[in-house]
């Protein structure tokens, strides 16, 4: 007991004080794009064919960066004129499809819940968990918000066994074929009204493996989808940030 | 018996497939099952079908002989139907299963023929269960292992589990509390990565390798790139190779001490389940620091490594590392000297090492049971090959051994990383990588975290991957849950699946 005493006071307190105070995330993380210069005149426009997740196009004479299908690559191929610079904004989801299609400027983070949904989720949302193809990186990342140092639970979110008991299905992986049925099942159990969060690049658009003929290229096309948390996998920070936008709370 | 003698390979070793023997599928049989008897074991075995004829496979098994940190090759032609070799070699029952679903071809006499991760077969021309080839199968569609009788009953879990995992089916056959047998099925996750790599590599392949597993990304993307250098003719760098082992290590102790943490959750001890699940984001922390991300995406690459590691950073691990430790090893303390939580971890979910041995296990799992199993140590790649000594077993292969693995093994490799830390050396981190050897065939055996990650790469007259096989510890070791689980309470899965903590998508590809 004594030892226990004691070891609780070496590992101390370890909440972070988010989101009265922004993280300190380390120097080489992959954040928000940022563009530099302008596209060349003579731009034969390569970024359409080099992202192999074509993440990356010239929309209307700009460069235009889908984060919802970006992997945040390290080598990111797409620009050859090295125009695209990962900076260090965590803040990256959003409430629409389209709203991922970003090409600088303002990013429109996710604005709240409309009221209806709002005052019944605001202080208290219950979300299932459904892997469907994850590859274990945005469950271990979502698993993480439970922790001492995130502490979900004081935001007023937890995640939960059943889908009866859940508000909202929080998606990560592609949707594979093999669990496309156990998905929608989990979806039709949760009471009604519910939200959807689609977490991760692939939950958002299949991610790596957009072009599998075993997966769906994410949630969009099975399920109203009212949040994107882009990253492959999204920052811990991100996904709780993204929720708390949903929530009005930020 | 001269013709007989198999080509031998080393790890991250290439050779030109001219000079593979093909046997005739009875020797072929009888060689693996010497190789057996003589402590190989089966690192990957594989079907790929003969350039020319279509019909006609060649199937390819890669015997692991650890005592002279070699690997064996095999190789025979099958057609549709060949002699299962399960019943004699129970190492061999997934990767048979595995053929058969992928090529459509019967195993004949195999104890235990059912569909794997329920996929259409690769090739028009037939389903070794006769599923129709024009809809896509019913996952967890099989006949399942049933016990009846007064007083049994079955309990049937998944896919979706209670918690924030992975998805599976759990099929119970219980006496009351007591589990008479347990039948996994998997596939749920199955998103065709094996295929998506042939005739690559593509522009797509790293992020796919880097997701087989995503917590095993530096695992995985190291042995993608180890088949691939091997097949290229790159040297690698010394600086990479150290980066690339200290990444290693790092990957390993999120995943021990995340485990230890997850292990005092399921019986309710919350000081280490509180402190560990912190510390795990610390390691993980220490792995962003180095690459950007927190599973150390886009670190490794083919050549080398992505991101330079200075002794400004190295120093500034280091000192972090250190920070960490003292508390790891405190939270750990506390978990090994509370008696509630010995008596709920002795004894559960116990393995014998005969079994371990007759399944193939490999990592943590084998560990556990006093078989010593560890590529670092047997095939040694890199860095490893000078600094890696440090083989840790149990003896009682229960769940208490299974933990005790990890935690011996946290020191050992926060250790490894002082040491690679203390000593990089100069020069570049990235080297060219040419065409790829036409004809060729390449393994890499990487000790991830869960234990032996094998890549096998095969190549084509134009340089294209033909066939890349990826196992996933989690192969060998789901048996091993299955077997640890009989005459156990069901109410000690969740303890005695934990102490194993295996991939579902590692597996189901």
């Amino acid at each position: 007991m004594l030892q226990m005493i004691r070891e609780r006071w070496r590992q101390g307190f370890r909440t972070g004080k988010f989101p009265k105070e922004e993280p300190i995330l380390p120097p080489r993380f992959r954040g928000l794009p940022k563009f530099t210069g302008e596209c060349p005149p003579d731009c034969n426009r390569d970024c359409e064919t080099l992202c192999p997740f074509s993440a990356c196009k010239s929309m209307a004479g700009r460069l235009t960066l889908d984060l919802g299908r970006c992997l945040f690559c390290a080598d990111c191929p797409a620009c050859p004129h090295g125009r695209i610079i990962f900076g260090s904004d965590y803040r990256l989801a959003v409430r629409k499809r389209e709203d991922l299609l970003y090409n600088g400027g303002e990013y429109p983070l996710a604005q709240p819940l409309e009221p209806a949904r709002l005052k019944l989720f605001g202080r208290s949302l219950k979300l299932r968990q459904v892997s469907a193809g994850g590859c274990n990186g945005c469950e271990a990342d979502c698993n993480v918000l439970g922790t001492l140092v995130f502490d979900l639970g004081r935001f007023g979110i937890q995640f939960v066994a059943s889908p009866r008991h859940a508000d909202g299905l929080l998606l990560t992986g592609p949707v594979t074929e093999n669990m496309r049925s156990a998905v929608l099942d989990t979806y039709e159990a949760m009471p009604a009204p519910k939200i959807v969060v689609a977490t991760g690049a692939c939950a958002i658009n299949g991610g790596p493996f957009l072009h599998s003929s075993e997966v769906s290229p994410g949630l969009d096309p099975l399920l109203p989808v009212d949040l994107y948390i882009p990253g492959c996998p999204p920052h811990p920070y991100t996904i709780l940030d993204g929720l708390l936008r949903l929530l009005g709370r930020r | 018996m001269n013709a007989l003698n198999p080509q031998l390979l080393k790890n991250g070793e290439a050779i030109g497939l001219e000079l593979v023997p093909t046997f005739d599928f009875a020797d072929f049989g009888d060689c693996l099952l010497a190789e057996i008897r003589k402590q190989g074991r089966i690192a990957a075995c594989f079907a790929v079908p003969v350039i020319e004829k279509s019909r006609e496979l060649e199937l390819f098994a890669l015997i692991a002989r650890d005592r002279n940190a070699s690997v064996a090759v095999y190789r025979t032609h099958i057609g549709e139907r060949f002699p299962s070799l399960t019943p004699n070699c129970p190492q061999m029952h997934l990767f048979e299963r595995e053929i058969a679903e992928q090529y459509g071809v019967v195993p004949y006499r195999h104890p235990w023929l059912k569909p794997l991760r329920f996929h259409n077969a690769w090739r028009s021309g037939g389903d070794a269960w006769g599923r129709p080839a024009d809809q896509h199968p019913r996952v967890g569609e099989m006949d399942f292992y049933r016990v009846d009788g007064e007083g049994v009953h079955e309990v049937a879990v998944g896919p979706v589990h209670a918690g924030v995992i992975e998805p599976g089916h759990f099929r119970f056959q219980c006496y009351g509390e007591k589990v008479m047998h347990l039948e996994i099925s998997l596939g749920y996750q199955h998103r065709n990565i094996e295929r998506m790599l042939l005739n690559g590599p593509h522009p797509a392949t790293m992020p796919q390798v880097e997701t087989i597993a995503g917590d095993t990304s530096i695992g995985h993307g190291l042995a993608y790139c180890q088949v691939i250098e091997a097949l290229s003719g790159c040297e690698v760098p010394d600086k990479a190779q150290s980066i690339r082992a200290l990444a290693l290590e790092l990957e390993r102790l999120a995943n021990h001490v995340g485990d230890i943490g997850a292990l005092a959750g399921d019986v309710g001890f919350l000081p280490t389940f509180s402190y560990c699940g912190r510390l795990r984001g610390d390691y993980l922390n220490l792995t962003a620091a180095l690459c950007g991300s927190r599973f150390g995406r886009g670190l490794v690459r083919p050549g080398g490594v992505l991101f330079d590691l200075d002794s400004a950073l190295a120093g500034e691990i280091l000192a972090k590392l250190k920070a960490v430790q003292g508390n790891t090893m405190g939270a750990i303390e506390l978990f090994f000297e509370a008696p509630s939580v010995l008596s709920r971890f002795e004894g559960r979910g116990r393995l014998s090492r005969s079994v371990a041995e007759d399944l193939g296990l490999v990592g943590v799992a084998a560990k556990a049971c006093a078989v010593p199993r560890d590529s670092r140590f047997f095939h040694p790649t890199g860095v490893y090959r000078h600094i890696f000594d440090d083989l840790i077993t149990e003896e009682t292969g229960d769940a208490m051994a299974r933990t005790r693995v990890r935690s011996r093994e946290i020191p050992v490799s926060i250790e490894l990383i002082r040491r690679i830390g203390n000593n990089l050396p100069d020069g570049p981190i990235r080297a060219p990588v040419g065409p790829l050897k036409a004809n060729a065939m390449a393994i890499a055996m990487v000790e991830g975290w869960r234990g032996e990650v094998v890549h096998v790469g095969l190549t084509d007259g134009n340089s294209r991957l033909r066939r890349y096989k990826i196992v996933d510890p989690s192969f060998h070791n789901w048996m091993g849950l299955t077997m640890a689980m009989r005459d156990e309470q069901i109410s000690d899965f969740p303890l005695c699946n934990k102490s194993f903590n295996l991939s579902y998508c590692g597996v189901d590809l």
